[in-house]
């Protein structure tokens, strides 16, 4: 495709982590024990993660281990040991309009298909660019730079989910 | 490390890896009962347009991608913190955790 050939080890590692991450998404989708469902729902991330460090993206390779894993992943694994399990493992998983869904989700991934054979031939661009070898400390310097006022905006974004979150858990409001 | 112009695959390859993930999570939110695995599907779908906005970002030789990226999981953090916390308020208050039973609003 472009340019220069890249090592065959780096694609082999791509097509390892892709069905790895592919794999284990079908996977999350259709088991019915909701732990085994978040099992590999981490596994997904990780091999996205995996894909970050490939593209040469640290900072959020580490974002993505650190945070999603170790923190969403384990609130939500804590949230279904909340609610109960056993009861839910003899219903019915898939709802009544699963067939209708299942079309409409193909007709989707169809259209997005089309629309990426169509813009195909705009993506090969030639060569990509050359990389900051220092990731994470460009990912600094543009994030307390030139994304200042987002990075504030995100922040409050977080407090109010906090009070959120513990007002919604609370017992009585 | 690849070189310079190297990118370790063409850019196809993590468009379609991502449409791929997105396919997968669009068929979970539709067809899954349990509000749970729903809001997992939503973080997979978070989670493969980040693999686009990576594979852009280390395209075109900038973290503008990246930094994108970081927003959108402080934002998956913050909506799976509080979505987490209606559907424990509303195990609590109606024993369930099942889309197709959270009909009050339904007449």
């Amino acid at each position: 495709m472009t340019g220069s050939a890249a090592s065959p080890i780096t694609s082999v590692l791509f097509y390892i982590f892709a069905l790895m991450a592919v794999a284990s998404a079908v996977l999350m989708v259709t088991r019915r024990n909701i732990i085994h469902s978040a099992v590999f729902l981490i596994t997904t991330l990780l091999a996205t993660a995996g894909i970050f460090l490939q593209l040469e993206a640290e900072f959020l390779f580490v974002v993505q281990i650190i945070l999603y894993v170790g923190g969403i992943m384990v609130l939500f694994v804590f949230v279904i040991m909340l609610v109960n399990l056993d009861v839910s493992l003899h219903l019915i998983q898939f709802n009544r309009q699963k067939y209708v869904a299942g079309v409409l989700a193909f007709v989707l991934t169809a259209q997005l298909l089309i629309a990426f054979w169509v813009g195909r031939s705009s993506l090969n661009l030639g060569d990509a660019r050359a990389m900051d070898p220092k990731n994470t400390e460009a990912v600094g310097q543009a994030l307390f730079q030139r994304y200042m006022l987002p990075f504030e905006i995100a922040s409050i974004l977080l407090l109010v989910a906090m009070i959120g979150a513990v007002v919604m858990a609370k017992r009585r409001v | 490390m690849p070189g310079a112009g190297v990118l370790p695959m063409p850019v196809d390859n993590y468009l379609l890896l991502s449409l791929a993930l997105f396919a997968v999570g669009v068929v979970g939110v539709l067809t899954r009962r349990n509000v749970i695995v729903m809001l997992m599907s939503i973080e997979l779908i978070l989670n493969a347009v980040n693999i686009n906005l990576v594979a852009f970002s280390r395209y075109w030789g900038s973290v503008d991608g990246q930094i994108f990226a970081i927003f959108i999981i402080t934002d998956a953090a913050a909506e799976a913190a509080v979505a987490l916390g209606i559907i424990l308020a509303f195990f609590r208050n109606r024993e369930t955790v099942l889309a197709d039973e959270m009909d009050m609003l339904k007449w």
